[in-house]
């Protein structure tokens, strides 16, 4: 039925001008876009609602029924602060910078695939583009820190920014093994090649175990997150590189921040976690169907880990962060890239059956 | 034709660059406009700033910084190779064990000699 109406759709706009390809295309934008503001919106109630309930307590309450008008009463709160320029600042980059890092965390959306062909862009280059898109969350934390012109927010920028790279390299290498297993670059095809007879035993998860949770892991630490989250350490010290920022400048990297978040439970999702398909064999009838449903169920569930592990675990120190990510990660991420290309070699794993 | 596909990219980001700065100006819109020297100061725990932000930091940072882009750059040599080292068979293994093995070597000497420790 969809591929019906997206059918047509396509077929009357195939014969139209440029024009009307910018503007379809314009729309498809906003058709992502305001979901995931909406997301994010009901994202920070829900963390504060799963926060409380892990810890006791109940959370926000008050405004609209359960408290579900609360995330727009923040941002209009934050909306109507005070937009603050410190002395000293450099005007242009210090305005710059959230607008750097919320455009990859919003544009790497554009080659997420939704369900089976339900890209914006459906590229063949598309892993290569989310790795260039994620990438670029570091100039804006690096540019804050330094535009601010302030101690402490300069050296939250160096710790973020030292922390973000270090992971950044076993995120990188987690998805070399992913496409040695796949053989291709495109998001949809490595879902494709995670089909099988068997469910959720044909996904990546499975042959790439450790590179499934150190991509996780290094997820959350790329995201600036519980329990990697020494530079803000909002419980112990001032936040870090967007210390000087208030209003709606600050409004934009905490949008920006849990983008990365869920765009980091959908990949984790597509590339491990067989995207859209079913967990279920296909010979389960309706159970067994693909579709977007299970995509955002499981990264739903990913989303709520990140929650999880804020409730959970204490604060790791700054170093042990650094030797985890560089003494650990790496080397396993390493070896277990040799090991998926002798597995794929020895075609111990049917990819796509 | 492949060109083209890379339109909604571009597309895209033009649009959450405008998201971005949309809502900065929102912001500067909505907001009020009452400034100060105590309150534009940068913040130091209610101290006086007494020292120029732009101040010497630890050399490890850039440490950090340099191995980011070996590693990085070896990211990118790994990616074709893992495209194709299907179609090539045992002598692209071969030859990405020997371009790891090197880099290993590199790894463990700066292991050694101190380069990833933090106090």
């Amino acid at each position: 039925m969809v591929e019906v109406v997206k059918g047509a759709i396509d077929a009357i706009f195939a014969g139209l001008p440029m024009v009307a390809v910018v503007v379809w295309t314009l729309v498809k934008i906003i058709a992502i876009t305001v979901p995931l503001i909406v997301a994010v919106a009901f994202y920070t109630l829900a963390e504060r609602k799963v926060i409380g309930w892990m810890q006791v307590r109940r959370g926000p309450v008050y405004i609209g029924p359960l408290a579900l008008l609360q995330p727009f009463a923040d941002t209009f709160k934050m909306l109507f602060k005070e937009l603050i320029l410190p002395t000293n600042a450099s005007r242009f980059l210090y305005f710059l910078a959230p607008v750097l890092s919320l455009a990859p965390a919003f544009a790497a959306w554009a080659v997420v695939p939704f369900g089976e062909g339900m890209a914006l862009a459906d590229v063949n280059a598309g892993l290569l583009y989310l790795l260039a898109m994620t990438s670029m969350g570091v100039y804006g934390v690096i540019l804050a820190g330094w535009a601010s012109n302030s101690k402490y927010a300069f050296l939250g920028a160096m710790r973020s920014a030292a922390q973000v790279v270090s992971y950044e390299i076993a995120l990188g290498f987690a998805l070399v093994g992913v496409l040695a297993m796949s053989g291709t670059l495109n998001l949809g095809a490595i879902v494709d090649a995670q089909k099988g007879d068997a469910g959720l035993l044909e996904w990546f998860w499975l042959p790439l175990l450790p590179l499934f949770l150190i991509y996780f892991i290094s997820g959350v630490a790329e995201t600036n997150r519980a329990p990697f989250d020494v530079a803000e350490g909002e419980s112990e010290i001032v936040a870090g590189f967007h210390v000087e920022y208030g209003g709606a400048a600050f409004a934009v990297f905490f949008l920006a921040e849990y983008a990365n978040m869920i765009l980091i439970s959908f990949l984790t999702t597509i590339m491990f976690m067989g995207g859209w398909l079913s967990p279920f064999p296909a010979s389960w009838g309706l159970l067994g169907e693909p579709g977007p449903w299970w995509l955002f169920g499981k990264a739903a569930f990913f989303m709520f880990c990140f929650l999880w592990f804020r409730a959970t675990f204490p604060r790791y120190r700054y170093d042990q962060i650094m030797r985890l990510g560089w003494k650990v990660f790496i080397p396993i991420t390493i070896v277990w890239i040799l090991v998926a290309a002798l597995i794929v070699h020895a075609d111990l794993v049917q990819v796509g059956a | 034709m492949i060109l083209s596909e890379y339109l909604p990219i571009l597309l895209f980001l033009a649009v959450s660059t405008v998201i971005g700065a949309a809502l900065l100006g929102l912001g500067a819109l909505l907001g009020p406009r009452r400034g100060g020297a105590e309150k534009l100061s940068p913040y130091e725990c209610g101290f006086e700033a007494f020292e120029d932000a732009r101040m010497k930091f630890d050399v490890r940072y850039y440490l950090v910084a340099i191995l980011f882009i070996i590693f990085d750059l070896e990211i990118a040599f790994l990616f074709p190779w893992a495209l194709v080292f299907d179609d090539i068979g045992a002598p692209a293994l071969a030859a990405m064990a020997v371009f790891l093995g090197i880099l290993v070597i590199g790894f463990v000497y700066e292991w050694k000699k101190g380069a990833l420790e933090w106090e």
